[in-house]
């Protein structure tokens, strides 16, 4: 009951106080589950990130469901994504029922222009500190750099590099494996 | 009728977006259209509405859609809608994952995966960095201010997400607009 409350306040939380969606979720979602209430590790919270991405939906809502399903199985899972995707139902709700044009309003849209500018950094530290965890090897330097220029400069699709990733790592330990046999 | 057309035409939406929530955005604008006749003007004030409002904005947006097609019970149909093949994938996914994750070949594939999402996160950073510190080539005073601090803050000082996006939200709108 307890981790199922502890669920419910921690997405609850990142569902009314971030913005934008997406990936300006990430920071305090790591925040909130890694650091805070250790839920999962660097490593998870970055295989988490790579299977919502893969997956179709809403990206944040894939990480709720993940988490929570790891924390406290499928009620953790319930519980999780219902009060990530609360907080954004009901503030569409208000503003559609009681307050009509908001988003044209000066300090809605000069909220939104720091907020923005915030999540741009916030964003940025996180993928600092955890590539400081994962970027150990060569390869992995050499995957993370390719898989950035891909995406940015030829477009290609993220699921692409996942792929991508996960096909050069499979390859690498299949030739290490034969290169043991190979060295007896 | 209505709640089960826009229940399945959102779970249709959630299904066949991958990317997340822009990426689901032309998807959502064909439904709307089809559905309500929405209209182009009407849909980006639903994209601008979704950006500045709480939460992923793929639920932003099918609460929208619902809502002006049948009121709050169809706000919540279109709603659990669009989240419910999140919660059916996730499910068989992580299930696989746990089973497989000990094997030598999936930590294996892992570690080239995880790199590669350093890679994607980062360039997430320089999509998001165009249109809000940087326009073109073009720097944004204001914003790149409030891009420093929060590096600062966030990186020398180990400062919250949330409270910084919180103050930064308030900060910008007194200091932007």
């Amino acid at each position: 009951m307890k981790e199922l409350w502890q669920l419910f306040i921690t997405f609850l939380k990142i569902g009314t106080l971030t913005f934008g969606g997406g990936y300006a979720m990430i920071p305090a979602i790591r925040r909130e589950t890694v650091t805070k209430r250790g839920w999962t590790d660097e490593e998870g919270i970055t295989d988490c990130i790579a299977v919502s991405q893969s997956l179709p939906g809403a990206f944040a809502v894939n990480v709720a469901i993940f988490i929570g399903k790891q924390v406290k199985g499928i009620p953790g899972a319930a519980v999780a994504c219902f009060s990530l995707v609360f907080p954004a139902y009901l503030t569409i709700l208000i503003i559609l029922m009681f307050l009509g044009t908001v988003e044209d309003n000066v300090y809605i849209t000069g909220a939104f222009e720091g907020i923005k500018a915030a999540s741009v950094a916030l964003i940025l530290v996180t993928t600092v500190q955890l590539g400081r965890g994962i970027l150990k090897t060569k390869t992995a330097w050499v995957i993370a750099v390719i898989s950035f220029i891909a995406i940015v400069l030829l477009s290609a699709n993220a699921i692409y590099a996942i792929l991508a990733g996960g096909l050069i790592g499979y390859f690498q330990y299949q030739y290490g494996k034969r290169k043991e046999v190979g060295d007896r | 009728m209505t709640l089960i057309r826009l229940l399945l035409l959102f779970f249709r939406i959630g299904l066949f977006s991958f990317g997340g929530g822009y990426a689901m955005l032309p998807l959502i604008y064909q439904g709307a259209n089809e559905l309500t006749g929405m209209t182009t003007e009407e849909f980006s004030r639903l994209v601008a509405l979704s950006q500045v409002t709480p939460g992923p904005v793929a639920i932003n947006a099918a609460t929208y859609v619902g809502y002006q097609y049948a009121g709050i019970p169809g706000a919540t149909a279109a709603t659990v809608g669009v989240v419910l093949p999140s919660v059916l994938l996730v499910f068989i996914v992580s299930l696989f994952l746990v089973k497989f994750r000990e094997s030598e070949a999936m930590k294996a594939v892992l570690s080239g995966i995880r790199p590669a999402t350093v890679g994607l996160l980062l360039s997430a950073v320089v999509f998001l960095a165009q249109g809000s510190i940087l326009t073109g080539m073009q720097l944004n005073l204001l914003p790149v201010v409030f891009f420093l601090v929060v590096l600062l803050i966030a990186g020398k000082f180990n400062g919250d997400p949330i409270l910084l996006t919180v103050v930064a939200g308030v900060a910008g709108a007194l200091v932007i607009r």
